[in-house]
């Protein structure tokens, strides 16, 4: 499968097709979100919501031999298609990569004037908690190595 | 069809009063659709802020030297023009605040902590915004006291008979919206008052987004409390008002103590000053009390009568194109609205909408709007609107339609 940093230069490369319009670059975000699977109803509760986002988000993973997977959903369009570029990128990638991911595509790609200053402390969170995950589960196997 | 409030109101002059308009907003000319919750200042406005501040800043009320002089003399001149405004009987029945919520605040603790009893009540409505609930909640909580609130019905107005049901005896004070925040609903005041009167119920309105839009005149309206905020009349933030009648204000005590508001300290015992000094403690915002003045000459200049009739055809015309909208729906249909149309889409949250909007240079409220019970009520979690004042357009208004009718096709 290919790197974080090669599907980030992919990212960037589509991006540049849009020429920096706002307007369609958020309709290209909001497309995104729509083809994001719907999570389960199921997972959709408290524990799994990411605190510091405007929006709703909520999260899920679970590991696969060294690989985690990402599952999210959010009541907005457009941070479910924020999201959805962020799975893209972590989904299925060993767990330092992810603790050590430099996320360079979001400045590239116009993002960070996108999701503006109200909404950016929302998507830190966001690759806070999807890093946060990465270094449990990190743990979690060392400690079961050391025992 | 021709188009006469245009001729009466030069909008083209008009918006070129207002620097802030003049800009491009994500590549794209701005449309500022958000006057309900703060309008922008004309340059007249920003310049005497400057100007004060430039040649005349001083303390007011405190000294003899010029300067002093020449503050006091304008502060005052603010006061004068804001009571011809609201038309209030005396200059000392105007009461400077910070805004509409420190107003209510002042009222509720001065008026509020003095004068009920437990068990007395207080009634409000269900389309209140926050800053005329929160006040009374802690008051109720600090004096058990019972809050009461009025119904809104579906189109978004008062339920009069649910007012007339709960008003009674034990009702001490009816605080009221003039016009809703979120709905654009303009209340039918002046029966509120004058029944509540009967009871012997002392009134408030919040005017914050009425006094834009409508003639006020307290007088006529026989409340015993108006508040209002500079900052939505075209003037600058951090100044507010509260209009109350000499009676009322006399026999209340002060609100904060400190500096302004004293008659003569001793450590035994500080008499307080005279109206409307009494609740003006510390030095008051000056610079921008006097801007609003420069603000209200400015809404005099054009006319309530002529910004209203144009405002009015701005809303019908945006109404009129939203309504036809497929999975658009209006929230507040009163037959007396000012110019604030809020709605909902179907399969689309009203963050995203707000998002797309301001990609396209619009900007719009999304949210509660400071009304949660109110967005409960319409089992909503919030709404987009879009709020105009007279330096809008019809042509701002048909990129917002286009934009929202984007918007529309994207919803699921
Ligand atoms: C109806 C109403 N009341 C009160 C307020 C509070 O005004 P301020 O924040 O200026 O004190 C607002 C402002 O949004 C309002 O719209």
């Amino acid at each position: 499968m290919s790197t974080i940093n090669q599907i980030q230069d992919e990212i960037i490369e589509e991006f540049e097709i849009l020429g920096g319009d706002m307007e369609s670059t958020i309709f290209y975000i909001m497309e995104l979100g729509n083809k994001l699977p719907d999570m389960n109803d199921a997972d959709k509760i408290e524990d799994n919501i990411i605190k510091g986002c405007q929006s709703k988000v909520w999260l899920t993973t679970n590991l696969d031999n060294e690989h985690l997977k990402f599952n999210a959903d959010s009541n907005t369009e457009i941070t479910k298609g924020l999201i959805s570029l962020l799975i893209r990128v972590l989904n299925g990638q060993k767990l330092d990569d992810i603790i050590n991911a430099d996320l360079y595509f979001i400045d590239k790609i116009g993002m960070k004037r996108v999701i503006g200053s109200q909404r950016s402390n929302g998507f830190s969170a966001m690759i806070k908690q999807m890093k946060m995950y990465a270094l449990a589960y990190k743990g979690q196997k060392e400690l079961r190595e050391n025992s | 069809m021709e188009d006469t409030s245009t001729l009466i109101l030069d909008i083209d002059k008009i918006r070129k009063d207002f620097p802030v308009l003049h800009q491009q907003v994500n590549g794209k000319p701005l449309i500022y659709f958000d006057n309900a919750a703060s309008t922008q200042k004309p340059s007249s406005v920003i310049s005497v802020i400057k100007s004060y501040y430039e040649n005349d800043n001083a303390n007011i009320h405190r000294g003899i030297h010029t300067l002093a002089e020449r503050a006091t003399e304008a502060f005052e001149a603010s006061r004068k023009t804001v009571r011809d405004f609201l038309g209030a009987a005396y200059e000392e029945e105007i009461i400077f605040t910070k805004g509409t919520t420190e107003s209510i605040n002042l009222v509720a603790s001065s008026y509020g902590r003095n004068f009920l009893d437990p068990g007395d009540e207080i009634m409000i409505s269900a389309m209140e915004h926050h800053a005329n609930i929160v006040p009374w909640q802690m008051l109720c909580e600090e004096k058990g006291l019972k809050l009461r609130v009025i119904n809104v019905t579906e189109e978004g107005e008062i339920d009069l008979a649910d007012f007339e049901q709960q008003l009674n005896p034990r009702t001490k004070i009816v605080s009221l919206v003039h016009v809703s925040n979120t709905l654009g609903t303009i209340n039918p005041i002046k029966h509120i008052i004058d029944a509540s009167k009967k009871q012997g119920a002392v009134t408030l309105i919040d005017g914050a987004q009425a006094v834009s839009h409508l003639e006020i005149d307290v007088q006529e309206l026989g409340c015993d409390f108006y508040v209002f905020s500079a900052h939505k009349i075209y003037g600058p933030t951090g100044a507010g008002v509260l209009y109350g009648r000499k009676e009322l204000l006399e026999k209340m005590p002060p609100y904060q103590g400190g500096g302004e508001m004293i008659d003569e300290v001793s450590f035994e015992k500080t008499t307080y000053n005279e109206l409307p000094y009494k609740f003006e403690a510390g030095t008051p915002n000056i610079a921008d009390v006097i801007a609003m003045k420069t603000a209200i000459d400015y809404i005099n200049k054009l006319g309530k009568k002529n910004i209203a009739a144009y405002e009015d055809e701005l809303l019908k015309y945006a109404t009129e194109k939203v309504s036809k909208l497929d999975k658009v729906t209006i929230i507040g249909k009163a037959k007396n609205k000012v110019s604030v149309l809020s709605f909902v889409v179907a399969g689309m949250h009203h963050f995203d909408i707000g998002l797309m909007m301001d990609a396209r240079g619009l900007a719009v409220r999304t949210g509660h709007h400071c009304t949660q019970p109110l967005m409960k009520h319409f089992g909503l979690e919030g709404t987009a609107r879009a709020s105009f004042a007279f330096y809008n357009t019809k042509e701002e208004i048909d990129v917002f339609v286009d934009s929202l009718t984007k918007i529309t096709q994207l919803a699921k």
